[in-house]
């Protein structure tokens, strides 16, 4: 069944409704959160390194940071929050019940998922830039990044929400997969400089280490032939993703 | 014909949901589908809507194929399904926006709508106050209010007032006539007899995945039973000795030492049942048959139980 973007959006338009309500209290900690990061790690810590890939620490930290958040802002969403939505509220039951198709709801809620990724990615980078960490203009590429970032991840947790018949899994999603992708994906520090070369494939694996690299280069001005790579990683992994979930998707709603 | 289907069968796995029904709706009556649960009764409705896909057999809404042509078919009709589906944090107004929404209204003509169906279902009251805030009964009338949206030709109804009040039945049932009246054709599943007896001008009877019965309630008690019932409790014995010497023995049913006798004359059976000293201090109804009965005649089953 082909996609209809009109019913996608009557999709995303449910969801923006019901945040409507409450966005006031849900944005105000995702300001509160960078400048923790950065009064903590970027001074405290910061004070004891000098450099670290060739900038200050917290010149280093910043841009992965603007990724992490940008990652948890989808994850909440495609976890938890579509989780209620379709096994507890069955809110999709409904929607089913009008001309919306499955491929509409996985649409819609993608949108809806990057939606909130980028309000989480853009505050994070606000706080960032507000604290003269993000040079102009060449930080700006870093608008491109984040919607990469909420795509990349709402499309990895959409498709581990379909497979999972039990809300408990997710401590495992978020302990063993995403807390292990924020501590090593290069946000802290270098991750290649400490892998032999024998074991930079490894390195590659990781989802966030490319928006972190993307979002790395934005700031520091530094374009490279690897950011291509990094760029298509992103892509074709969601695009897999994405056909996945909307077979699975499929599979749950009409059988 | 509104709804067509024609050797339908479902299977979940090894179970047969739906075992090679024909069942045919025509446009503009009030159509009943009676059955104990797992009759098959929630698997007929979602291949009628699409969201089911028959193992075999063809299922065609408004002549189109049903599974092929979804969103045509969606288009057209409203289901209330058996849960309400509501937005919990946000008031009937709200929910009634973000469904029509789903129908792609927007502007003036889904305010307008909106409006309308306040009025209908009488939440107007109510139309701003957070659906978690609700009685029951304002909840089950939002849920029905939200399947109108669309203004639809075909109204399914699957288990509409279960659970519900007498008060707020009795409004629903209203509500449901004037659709019909209107010229909705309304599709509808109960278990309850008295629901499907004042509502639906055709009902049809399910059981183990195919109808067993169809017709006009009257015409099923009449084809099937008799116009009345007495009720008593009788050993088989007792039963067997009061009704020794008539022509012909009425139909019955027995549930332990309950005994139904159906009659189109009660009459002469009480008077006969009233001459035996035995049945002095016996409980005993003398009642018009109803649908109820029909079912318990034709499966042995009562329609509350579970298979």
């Amino acid at each position: 069944m082909n996609l209809s973007w009109r019913h996608a959006l009557s999709v995303w338009r449910r969801n923006a409704t019901m945040y409507r309500r409450t966005w006031r209290w849900n944005i105000l900690p995702n300001f509160f959160e960078p400048v923790l990061y950065l009064v903590s790690l970027g001074v405290g810590l910061g004070a004891y390194i000098t450099t670290m890939g060739g900038t200050s620490y917290i010149e280093f930290l910043a841009p992965g940071l603007v990724c992490v958040a940008a990652m948890n802002g989808a994850s909440f969403e495609v976890t938890y929050n579509i989780y209620v939505r379709m096994n507890i509220e069955k809110a999709y039951d409904a929607m089913l019940t009008t001309p919306i198709q499955p491929v509409d709801v996985v649409a819609g809620e993608l949108l809806w998922a990057m939606t909130r990724s980028c309000m989480y990615g853009l505050c994070f980078a606000l706080v960032v830039a507000a604290a003269g960490l993000a040079p102009l203009p060449q930080a700006l590429w870093v608008l491109a990044v984040i919607p990469l970032t909420g795509l990349l991840f709402s499309a990895i947790g959409l498709a581990f929400t379909l497979r999972i018949g039990t809300m408990e899994l997710y401590s495992f999603y978020f302990t063993l997969f995403l807390t292990p992708l924020f501590l090593f994906s290069s946000v802290f520090f270098p991750l290649e400089e400490r892998l032999s070369a024998s074991w930079l494939w490894v390195a590659e694996c990781l989802p966030l280490l490319h928006p972190v690299r993307l979002a790395r280069a934005a700031f520091h001005g530094q374009p490279s032939a690897t950011l291509i790579w990094d760029v298509a990683y992103i892509l074709v992994l969601s695009t897999a993703l994405v056909a996945y979930a909307t077979r699975l998707m499929q599979r749950k709603l009409t059988q | 014909m509104i709804v067509h289907l024609s050797g339908v069968t479902k299977r979940f796995g090894g179970r047969v949901a739906v075992d090679d029904l024909t069942l045919n709706v025509p446009s503009g009556v009030c159509f009943g589908l009676l059955g104990p649960n797992g009759a098959g009764k929630t698997t007929t409705l979602r291949m009628i809507y699409g969201v089911t896909l028959p193992t075999s057999g063809e299922v065609r809404v408004f002549g189109m194929d049903a599974a092929r042509h979804v969103r045509a078919v969606r288009r057209r009709l409203g289901v209330t399904l058996q849960q309400n589906v509501l937005i919990e944090t946000i008031s009937p107004r709200a929910n009634l926006t973000v469904f029509g929404r789903y129908h792609l209204m927007d502007g003036a003509d889904l305010a307008r709508r909106v409006e309308q169906l306040l009025d209908f279902l009488e939440l107007r009251s109510h139309a701003d106050v957070p659906v978690n805030k609700l009685s029951g009964g304002y909840q089950r009338r939002l849920a029905v209010a939200l399947s109108l949206m669309n203004r639809p030709e075909l109204l399914i109804l699957d288990e509409p007032t279960t659970g519900l009040d007498p008060a707020v039945r009795l409004a629903l049932w209203s509500r449901v006539r004037e659709l019909r009246r209107g010229g909705t054709t309304v599709l509808l599943t109960t278990h309850y007899m008295d629901e499907a007896q004042r509502l639906c001008d055709v009902v049809a009877i399910m059981s183990a995945g195919d109808v067993i019965a169809q017709g006009a309630p009257e015409a099923l008690i009449e084809r099937y039973l008799a116009r009345e019932t007495v009720e008593l409790d009788a050993t088989p014995e007792e039963e067997h000795a009061l009704l020794r010497g008539l022509e012909e023995s009425p139909p019955r049913y027995r549930a332990g030492n309950r005994t139904m006798l159906y009659t189109d004359e009660a009459s002469p059976l009480l008077e006969r049942i009233r001459k035996r000293p035995e049945f002095d201090d016996r409980a005993m109804v003398a009642r018009p048959t109803n649908l109820e009965d029909v079912f318990l005649a034709l499966t042995g089953t009562r329609l509350e139980d579970d298979p």
